[in-house]
Protein backbone atom coordinates (compact mmCIF):
# COMPACT_ATOMS: atom_id res chain seq x y z
CA UNK A 1 0.00 0.00 0.00
CA UNK A 2 2.90 2.62 -1.07
CA UNK A 3 0.92 4.62 -3.62
CA UNK A 4 -2.70 5.46 -3.51
CA UNK A 5 -4.69 7.12 -6.63
CA UNK A 6 -3.98 11.02 -6.79
CA UNK A 7 -6.88 13.62 -6.31
CA UNK A 8 -7.03 16.46 -8.03
CA UNK A 9 -9.83 19.15 -6.93
CA UNK A 10 -10.89 21.66 -9.63
CA UNK A 11 -13.38 24.63 -9.02
CA UNK A 12 -14.04 27.82 -10.75
CA UNK A 13 -13.12 29.61 -7.39
CA UNK A 14 -9.67 29.01 -5.94
CA UNK A 15 -11.58 29.52 -2.67
CA UNK A 16 -13.44 26.75 -3.40
CA UNK A 17 -10.90 24.44 -4.59
CA UNK A 18 -8.61 25.21 -1.61
CA UNK A 19 -11.03 24.93 1.15
CA UNK A 20 -11.67 21.27 -0.63
CA UNK A 21 -8.01 20.72 -0.60
CA UNK A 22 -8.06 21.26 3.18
CA UNK A 23 -10.84 19.67 4.20
CA UNK A 24 -9.55 16.69 2.25
CA UNK A 25 -5.80 17.19 4.49
CA UNK A 26 -7.39 17.41 7.93
CA UNK A 27 -10.55 14.64 7.36
CA UNK A 28 -8.64 12.29 5.56
CA UNK A 29 -4.69 13.23 6.13
CA UNK A 30 -1.44 13.43 4.00
CA UNK A 31 -0.84 9.88 2.67
CA UNK A 32 -2.56 10.99 -0.88
CA UNK A 33 -1.32 13.12 -3.40
CA UNK A 34 -4.10 16.07 -3.80
CA UNK A 35 -3.19 19.02 -5.76
CA UNK A 36 -5.68 22.11 -6.75
CA UNK A 37 -6.55 24.22 -9.01
CA UNK A 38 -9.45 27.43 -9.62
CA UNK A 39 -9.66 30.46 -10.93
CA UNK A 40 -9.64 32.03 -14.57
CA UNK A 41 -5.83 32.44 -16.01
CA UNK A 42 -6.57 35.77 -15.71
CA UNK A 43 -8.23 36.07 -12.51
CA UNK A 44 -11.36 35.58 -11.73
CA UNK A 45 -13.76 32.99 -12.14
CA UNK A 46 -12.59 30.20 -14.16
CA UNK A 47 -10.72 26.88 -14.93
CA UNK A 48 -7.70 26.75 -16.98
CA UNK A 49 -6.74 23.57 -19.27
CA UNK A 50 -3.23 24.42 -18.08
CA UNK A 51 -3.79 25.08 -14.64
CA UNK A 52 -5.57 21.50 -14.07
CA UNK A 53 -2.54 19.90 -16.45
CA UNK A 54 -0.26 21.20 -14.20
CA UNK A 55 -2.02 19.89 -10.77
CA UNK A 56 -2.60 16.57 -12.78
CA UNK A 57 1.26 16.20 -12.30
CA UNK A 58 1.72 17.56 -9.29
CA UNK A 59 -1.24 14.52 -7.77
CA UNK A 60 0.46 11.69 -10.46
CA UNK A 61 0.60 8.58 -8.99
CA UNK A 62 1.01 5.34 -10.76
CA UNK A 63 -2.14 4.09 -9.34
CA UNK A 64 -3.99 7.01 -11.17
CA UNK A 65 -5.96 10.55 -10.81
CA UNK A 66 -9.42 10.72 -10.09
CA UNK A 67 -10.46 14.55 -10.53
CA UNK A 68 -13.61 16.32 -8.82
CA UNK A 69 -15.37 19.19 -10.67
CA UNK A 70 -17.52 21.50 -10.13
CA UNK A 71 -19.57 22.88 -12.93
CA UNK A 72 -19.20 22.99 -17.02
CA UNK A 73 -15.89 24.44 -18.06
CA UNK A 74 -14.11 22.88 -14.91
CA UNK A 75 -15.73 19.33 -16.31
CA UNK A 76 -14.79 20.12 -20.05
CA UNK A 77 -11.22 21.54 -19.44
CA UNK A 78 -10.49 18.77 -17.21
CA UNK A 79 -11.35 16.45 -20.12
CA UNK A 80 -9.48 18.41 -22.69
CA UNK A 81 -6.65 18.26 -20.14
CA UNK A 82 -6.44 14.34 -19.93
CA UNK A 83 -6.15 14.63 -23.84
CA UNK A 84 -3.06 16.45 -23.90
CA UNK A 85 -1.69 13.82 -21.97
CA UNK A 86 1.11 11.57 -22.65
CA UNK A 87 -1.08 8.56 -23.88
CA UNK A 88 0.36 6.35 -21.61
CA UNK A 89 -1.21 8.46 -18.83
CA UNK A 90 -4.34 8.85 -20.43
CA UNK A 91 -6.01 5.86 -19.35
CA UNK A 92 -5.12 6.67 -16.00
CA UNK A 93 -6.99 9.61 -15.48
CA UNK A 94 -10.63 10.42 -14.43
CA UNK A 95 -13.53 12.92 -14.25
CA UNK A 96 -15.54 11.89 -11.16
CA UNK A 97 -19.26 12.42 -11.26
CA UNK A 98 -19.78 13.44 -7.98
CA UNK A 99 -20.44 16.35 -6.15
CA UNK A 100 -16.70 18.46 -5.69
CA UNK A 101 -16.33 18.65 -1.76
CA UNK A 102 -17.77 15.28 -0.99
CA UNK A 103 -16.99 13.74 -3.93
CA UNK A 104 -13.20 14.89 -2.93
CA UNK A 105 -13.32 13.49 0.85
CA UNK A 106 -14.95 10.15 0.11
CA UNK A 107 -12.49 9.57 -3.04
CA UNK A 108 -9.61 10.44 -0.90
CA UNK A 109 -11.17 8.00 1.87
CA UNK A 110 -11.31 5.65 -0.52
CA UNK A 111 -8.18 6.16 -2.08
CA UNK A 112 -6.07 5.94 1.53
CA UNK A 113 -7.04 2.19 1.77
CA UNK A 114 -5.07 1.51 -1.65
CA UNK A 115 -7.95 0.88 -3.65
CA UNK A 116 -7.86 1.34 -7.42
CA UNK A 117 -8.90 4.09 -9.68
CA UNK A 118 -11.89 2.47 -10.81
CA UNK A 119 -13.00 1.61 -6.92
CA UNK A 120 -12.46 5.26 -5.96
CA UNK A 121 -14.14 6.89 -8.89
CA UNK A 122 -17.14 4.29 -8.40
CA UNK A 123 -17.34 5.33 -4.49
CA UNK A 124 -17.22 8.59 -5.03
CA UNK A 125 -20.43 8.43 -7.85
CA UNK A 126 -22.20 6.16 -5.26
CA UNK A 127 -22.64 9.23 -3.43
CA UNK A 128 -24.56 11.30 -6.39
CA UNK A 129 -28.24 11.17 -6.07
CA UNK A 130 -28.23 9.68 -9.88
CA UNK B 1 -3.50 -33.75 -0.41
CA UNK B 2 -5.33 -34.08 2.91
CA UNK B 3 -8.91 -34.75 2.83
CA UNK B 4 -12.14 -32.42 3.30
CA UNK B 5 -10.22 -30.41 5.67
CA UNK B 6 -11.81 -26.81 6.21
CA UNK B 7 -11.05 -24.68 8.90
CA UNK B 8 -13.33 -22.03 9.08
CA UNK B 9 -12.59 -18.34 9.29
CA UNK B 10 -12.17 -16.93 12.73
CA UNK B 11 -14.98 -14.98 13.42
CA UNK B 12 -14.78 -11.81 16.00
CA UNK B 13 -17.70 -9.07 17.07
CA UNK B 14 -17.97 -6.64 19.80
CA UNK B 15 -19.71 -3.40 20.32
CA UNK B 16 -18.83 0.20 21.96
CA UNK B 17 -21.26 2.67 22.72
CA UNK B 18 -20.91 5.88 20.42
CA UNK B 19 -20.71 9.09 22.59
CA UNK B 20 -19.65 11.49 19.75
CA UNK B 21 -21.38 14.62 20.67
CA UNK B 22 -23.31 14.50 17.06
CA UNK B 23 -23.15 11.03 15.96
CA UNK B 24 -21.47 9.43 13.54
CA UNK B 25 -20.70 12.38 10.93
CA UNK B 26 -18.50 12.73 8.69
CA UNK B 27 -15.19 12.57 10.40
CA UNK B 28 -15.59 9.61 12.55
CA UNK B 29 -17.12 7.91 9.57
CA UNK B 30 -13.64 8.45 7.41
CA UNK B 31 -11.47 7.39 10.70
CA UNK B 32 -13.36 4.13 11.07
CA UNK B 33 -13.19 3.60 7.58
CA UNK B 34 -9.95 3.64 6.90
CA UNK B 35 -8.85 1.93 10.41
CA UNK B 36 -11.37 -0.68 8.77
CA UNK B 37 -9.33 -0.92 5.56
CA UNK B 38 -6.68 -1.78 7.03
CA UNK B 39 -7.57 -5.58 7.45
CA UNK B 40 -7.91 -8.09 5.68
CA UNK B 41 -11.04 -9.55 7.70
CA UNK B 42 -14.68 -8.80 6.26
CA UNK B 43 -15.67 -6.48 8.99
CA UNK B 44 -20.03 -5.32 9.36
CA UNK B 45 -20.74 -2.48 11.40
CA UNK B 46 -24.67 -2.85 12.52
CA UNK B 47 -26.68 -0.42 14.62
CA UNK B 48 -28.63 -3.78 16.48
CA UNK B 49 -27.23 -7.14 17.37
CA UNK B 50 -29.81 -8.04 14.62
CA UNK B 51 -28.74 -5.81 11.95
CA UNK B 52 -29.12 -4.61 9.08
CA UNK B 53 -25.19 -5.08 8.68
CA UNK B 54 -22.94 -2.53 6.42
CA UNK B 55 -19.61 -2.76 5.48
CA UNK B 56 -17.58 -0.91 7.78
CA UNK B 57 -14.86 -0.62 4.84
CA UNK B 58 -17.82 1.48 3.00
CA UNK B 59 -17.30 5.06 3.75
CA UNK B 60 -20.41 6.11 1.68
CA UNK B 61 -22.38 3.67 3.44
CA UNK B 62 -21.07 3.72 6.78
CA UNK B 63 -21.91 7.98 6.47
CA UNK B 64 -25.07 7.13 5.25
CA UNK B 65 -25.98 5.17 8.24
CA UNK B 66 -26.18 8.68 10.08
CA UNK B 67 -25.49 6.45 13.64
CA UNK B 68 -26.47 9.17 16.52
CA UNK B 69 -24.86 9.93 19.75
CA UNK B 70 -26.14 7.14 22.40
CA UNK B 71 -26.56 4.23 19.68
CA UNK B 72 -24.55 1.45 20.28
CA UNK B 73 -22.21 0.41 17.20
CA UNK B 74 -21.91 -3.40 16.56
CA UNK B 75 -18.71 -4.86 14.91
CA UNK B 76 -18.80 -8.50 13.04
CA UNK B 77 -15.17 -9.97 11.32
CA UNK B 78 -14.65 -12.77 9.19
CA UNK B 79 -11.14 -13.50 8.47
CA UNK B 80 -7.81 -14.50 9.91
CA UNK B 81 -7.16 -10.66 11.75
CA UNK B 82 -10.68 -10.71 12.42
CA UNK B 83 -10.54 -10.61 16.24
CA UNK B 84 -7.44 -7.80 15.52
CA UNK B 85 -10.19 -5.53 13.87
CA UNK B 86 -12.56 -5.80 16.21
CA UNK B 87 -10.72 -4.60 18.86
CA UNK B 88 -9.54 -1.66 17.10
CA UNK B 89 -12.53 -0.71 16.00
CA UNK B 90 -14.52 -0.98 19.29
CA UNK B 91 -11.16 0.88 20.85
CA UNK B 92 -11.96 3.80 18.25
CA UNK B 93 -15.05 4.35 19.03
CA UNK B 94 -14.58 4.01 22.76
CA UNK B 95 -11.47 6.76 22.71
CA UNK B 96 -14.04 9.26 20.71
CA UNK B 97 -12.22 8.99 17.51
CA UNK B 98 -9.31 10.44 18.76
CA UNK B 99 -11.08 13.79 18.37
CA UNK B 100 -9.01 16.22 20.98
CA UNK B 101 -10.97 18.99 22.61
CA UNK B 102 -11.05 22.14 20.31
CA UNK B 103 -11.30 19.55 17.26
CA UNK B 104 -14.61 21.62 15.54
CA UNK B 105 -17.84 19.97 14.97
CA UNK B 106 -17.29 18.60 11.31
Amino acid sequence: MTETVGIVIVSHSPDVARGTADMVRQMVGEEIPLAWCGGAPGGGLGSSVEAIMAAIEQAWSEKGVAIMVDLGGAETNSEMAIEMLPPERQGRVVVCNAPIVEGAVIAATEASGGASLEEVKRTAEELSPS
Amino acid sequence: MSATQKTPAPHAAGTALLTHAVGLHARPSVKLTKLAKQFAARIDLGLSDAGPWIDAKSIVKVMAAKAPQGSTLHFRAEGADAAEAVTALVGLVERDFDEGAGDGGA
